[in-house]
């Protein structure tokens, strides 16, 4: 297996707080990668990091493309990142709520795509194919994700797990290699958990990386390759989830130290 | 346009992420440069524009109606559905869509955001040029200091219709016209000659002030709801 992306010293401080400190990490391609620790431990912060919300202080982040070339990603505009194959979602739910549940996949299509005003405005034939293979793909992965019936419906106007759904569909229409899912569990009911779960496994089949922020334990265990465990912003532990819930540092993070 | 992209590039970039009040002011300051700039270049005086729209002229049920004025009214439907489909089904328009609702997810979804910015600028000074062109063919003159009032009127037509929909600034700028065009006509009839239709450009103002009190998301506008 060979590291897809590769975190190396990454340290962010904001003022006098060091969110991250020296962070070293990889994720293999193929794996689901978990990324657990407690609340603002830095997960959130280091995702911030990878997709170029925040620039680092220093280290640096790479990105392996499909054909194998390396795209260094810190201190690129969110845009750049997305473009060499990093995707997200958000912790908190932020669909573009005043458009269609397909609206906001086309809008994933963005960067995949590349006509512009004039070819719109003729309706020139190049740019009529490539909506129209936007479309036919943006149809494909709602229904991939499950919701399908949703189509025409504005996003704000789902049900909280469809939501939550379509924010992996958008992030599956950038074309990603790594997919990177905030906390995509949270305030599901159990069913919603399981399905989610199911396509989560499902993607990875598929040959996408996952890289997953979660408080749920039980779901990061049972999905999850490797492990790593953040703390006040330094990396605790990395392995398998074996190996890790057995640590007695991140045991101690968890339960406190008296715990031991 | 290109005249546009500059203008973004070095007025309003810097303030991308400053308050709102910050490039409404800017706008302001740009214009009165460029009405400077193009008295400079054409003089203070009334130039003459050619008639470059047809000139004939039509009696329709008592109403009489020029070829200039059928003109300009089928270029700007024209162009006003050319700017619906663009903003509605495009990929350029629902990049705009979505960088008008979050800038922040938009350039985490792939979109180069100071790009669609620049484009939206492009496309609005293409139109502005459009329609300055129009105003002037149908005076038959051009004057560098002939926007400014037009500009006023094109805001309150916008915060007529709801200022960020589309079809809200359409709306609001055909009422509008109609507005000034009836308070011009009847004003004199209604204040026994007191005020004559020279105070139509009162009512575009009227119009603004009362919609500002009595509806400040205007006649189709959602609230837009401001986020920290």
């Amino acid at each position: 297996m060979s590291a897809l992306l590769t975190v190396s010293g990454v340290s962010k401080a904001f003022g006098g707080l060091q969110a991250l400190s020296n962070i070293t990490l990889s994720v293999n391609a193929g794996e689901i990668f978990g990324l657990i620790g407690p609340n603002g431990a830095g997960k959130t912060t280091l995702f911030n990091t990878l997709t170029g919300l925040y620039t680092t202080d220093s280290g640096e982040v790479h990105l392996k493309d499909g054909q194998q070339r390396e795209h260094r990603l810190n201190n690129r505009a969110p845009h750049q990142v997305l473009k060499a194959g990093l995707a997200r979602t958000f912790q908190n739910i932020r669909l573009f709520a005043e458009m269609t549940a397909l609206e906001n996949v086309l809008v994933g299509r963005h960067a995949r795509t590349t006509s512009g005003v004039i070819g719109a405005v003729l309706r020139l034939p190049a740019t009529r194919r490539e909506e129209a293979d936007s479309h036919a793909r943006a149809h494909a992965l709602l229904k991939r994700v499950g919701i399908e019936q949703h189509a025409n419906r504005l996003a704000k106007n789902l049900p909280y797990g469809d939501q939550r759904r379509l924010e992996i569909a958008r992030a599956l229409a950038t074309e990603p290699s790594l997919l990177a899912l905030d906390e995509p569990a949270a305030g599901m009911n159990p069913a919603e958990r399981s399905a989610l779960r199911e396509l989560l496994l499902q993607l990875q089949a598929d040959g996408l990386t996952l890289l997953l922020i979660e408080h749920d334990v039980k779901l990061v265990m049972g999905l999850c390759t490797r492990l790593a465990v953040l703390d006040y912003g330094v990396k605790i532990a990395e392995g398998t989830p074996d190996v890790v819930s057995r640590d007695p540092k991140v045991i101690a993070a968890y339960l406190g130290d008296e715990a031991i | 346009m290109a005249l546009g992209m500059l203008i973004e590039r070095v007025a309003y970039r810097p303030l991308r992420n400053a308050p709102r009040l910050a490039p409404l002011i800017t706008a302001i300051g740009v214009s009165i440069i460029l009405q400077n700039i193009a008295m400079l270049i054409w003089g203070k005086q009334y130039i003459p524009f050619p008639a470059i729209l047809p000139q004939g002229r039509h009696d329709i049920l008592g109403a009489t109606i020029s070829d200039t004025q059928i003109a300009i009214l089928l270029l700007a439907l024209l162009i006003m559905l050319a700017l619906i489909l663009m903003v509605q089904k495009s990929r350029l328009g629902r990049a705009m869509r979505a960088t008008a609702q979050s800038r922040q997810v938009a350039s985490l979804m792939g979109i180069d955001v100071n790009r669609v910015i620049a484009s939206t600028f492009i496309i609005g000074s293409a139109l502005a040029a459009i329609a300055g062109v129009m105003v002037s063919a149908y005076y038959g003159l051009a004057h560098y200091y002939m926007g400014f009032l037009l500009g006023l009127k094109a805001f309150s037509a916008a915060v007529l219709g709801g200022i960020g929909n589309l079809g809200g600034a359409m709306l609001g700028g055909l009422l509008l016209g109609l507005i000034e065009s009836f308070g011009a006509g009847y004003i004199g009839d209604l204040t026994g000659g007191f005020l004559g239709s020279h105070y139509q450009d009162v009512f575009a103002f009227f119009v603004l002030i009362a919609v500002l009190v009595f509806r400040p998301q205007g006649l189709l506008g959602a609230r837009v709801v401001e986020r920290a």
